[in-house]
């Protein structure tokens, strides 16, 4: 895969913002919920609480809030982290433009102290309350987010949020991990779910959205590499997805609802990856690719859900060929 | 409140009081927190004790 050297961007730790150090400490409480992200916050949690409920065991419903807590406060914290360093992208960005740090609400530096005490506090409090094991996941998905993707991949290679999907992947094993004090094959799988699902789910955004990367001197796929190889590598991508999604049960972590549930979505999903591959001009493509990107969110929390439904309320029943 | 010389605006003024008052709430959550979850970890344990 062609790497694209790094862009005119710089960081921004260092974007200038037009208010002076005087007037440090301006932006609202609104403005620092937005800098964790909340929308993306929401998803983490949500996947981390299935790994928790899939995790063979118990834990105490206080200590799951708490995990759960931390993990959020975490994400957050990578996520403001994210907004501190790519305020500079941010600002050229139409859909990323009105973010505090870019639109000088918040100082860059205030984002960058926000982000480090939450995830250095996140991190010591999930390792204090509930075990290290988890905290020391939690601590590298937020490590990965920030410096493997943000810092290292994002302006460098189309690759960025294939290797950097990696980051979002994490949260359900760090769920695990709380419940269960160690890692597994049963969170390695739901981690490789998010994984393989992560590039369709970001390239059918940057494919309506390309002219907002190129302008911003992101190398996503469709700017270095062109649509149809973009579309190529979306399904490819989506073929791979569709039997990873079906692992839980060959192992025994699911039951027959949740194949077949993933395996209904997971040809809805290759459908809608299809008609991308298919459809490459005018308004039927961008179509094609808004709707693939909507429905992904959609199919990840669907199968995450089925996941949940079978652990939470007692619906599993073992397909023959499954374990345990 | 001043600093360097700049005088804050009342809007800015109003809302460095509302994140004063979230950074206040946060901490008593943390308080709140730290101690059900000791409870919890001391479990039976917390009745046991010589009298």
């Amino acid at each position: 895969m062609a790497q694209m050297t790094d862009t005119s961007t710089h960081h921004a730790g260092a974007a200038a913002t037009p208010r002076s150090s005087a007037l440090a400490g301006t932006g609202s409480v609104n403005d620092f919920v937005v800098l964790l992200k909340p929308r993306v916050m929401s998803l983490v949690v949500f996947t981390a609480l299935v790994g928790m409920i899939a995790a063979p065991g118990t834990v105490h419903p206080v200590i799951g809030m708490a995990a759960l807590i931390c993990i959020a406060v975490g994400a957050g914290a990578a996520g403001a982290l994210n907004m501190w360093y790519d305020a500079d992208i941010d600002a050229r960005m139409r859909r990323t433009m009105a973010r505090p740090v870019p639109a000088g609400r918040v100082l860059a530096s205030e984002a960058l102290t926000y982000g480090v005490i939450l995830g250095a506090g996140s991190v010591v409090l999930l390792g204090t309350l509930v075990n290290w094991t988890a905290a020391a996941l939690l601590a590298l998905t937020i490590g990965f987010y920030v410096f493997v993707y943000t810092m290292w991949l994002k302006r460098r290679t189309p690759q960025n949020i294939v290797i950097g999907g990696a980051a979002g992947a994490f949260p359900p094993m760090v769920g695990w991990a709380a419940a269960t004090g160690s890692i597994e094959l049963g969170g390695i799988i739901l981690f490789l779910i998010i994984f393989m699902w992560t590039p369709p789910h970001f390239w059918a955004l940057s494919l309506y959205r390309s002219d907002d990367y190129e302008s911003a001197g992101v190398p996503m796929l469709p700017v270095v590499a062109g649509g149809d190889e973009t579309r190529r590598q979306i399904l490819i991508y989506s073929v791979l997805l569709v039997p990873i999604s079906l692992l839980p049960a060959a192992i025994g972590q699911a039951g027959l609802l949740y194949v077949a549930g993933a395996a209904v979505l997971g040809v809805a999903f290759l459908a809608f990856a299809w008609r991308v591959y298919r459809v490459r001009e005018g308004r039927p493509a961008d179509k094609a690719a808004r709707d693939l990107f909507a429905y992904s969110v959609l199919y990840l929390f669907l199968v995450f859900a089925l996941v949940l439904v079978e652990h939470g309320f007692g619906l599993m029943v073992h397909a023959p060929w499954g374990g345990a | 409140m001043s600093d360097d010389g700049y005088q804050l605006t009342p809007e800015e003024k109003k809302r460095r009081r509302t994140r004063s008052i979230a950074i206040a709430l946060v901490l008593a959550g943390l308080v709140i927190l730290f101690y059900i979850v000791t409870i919890v970890h001391m479990g039976g344990n917390v009745m046991n004790r010589p009298l």
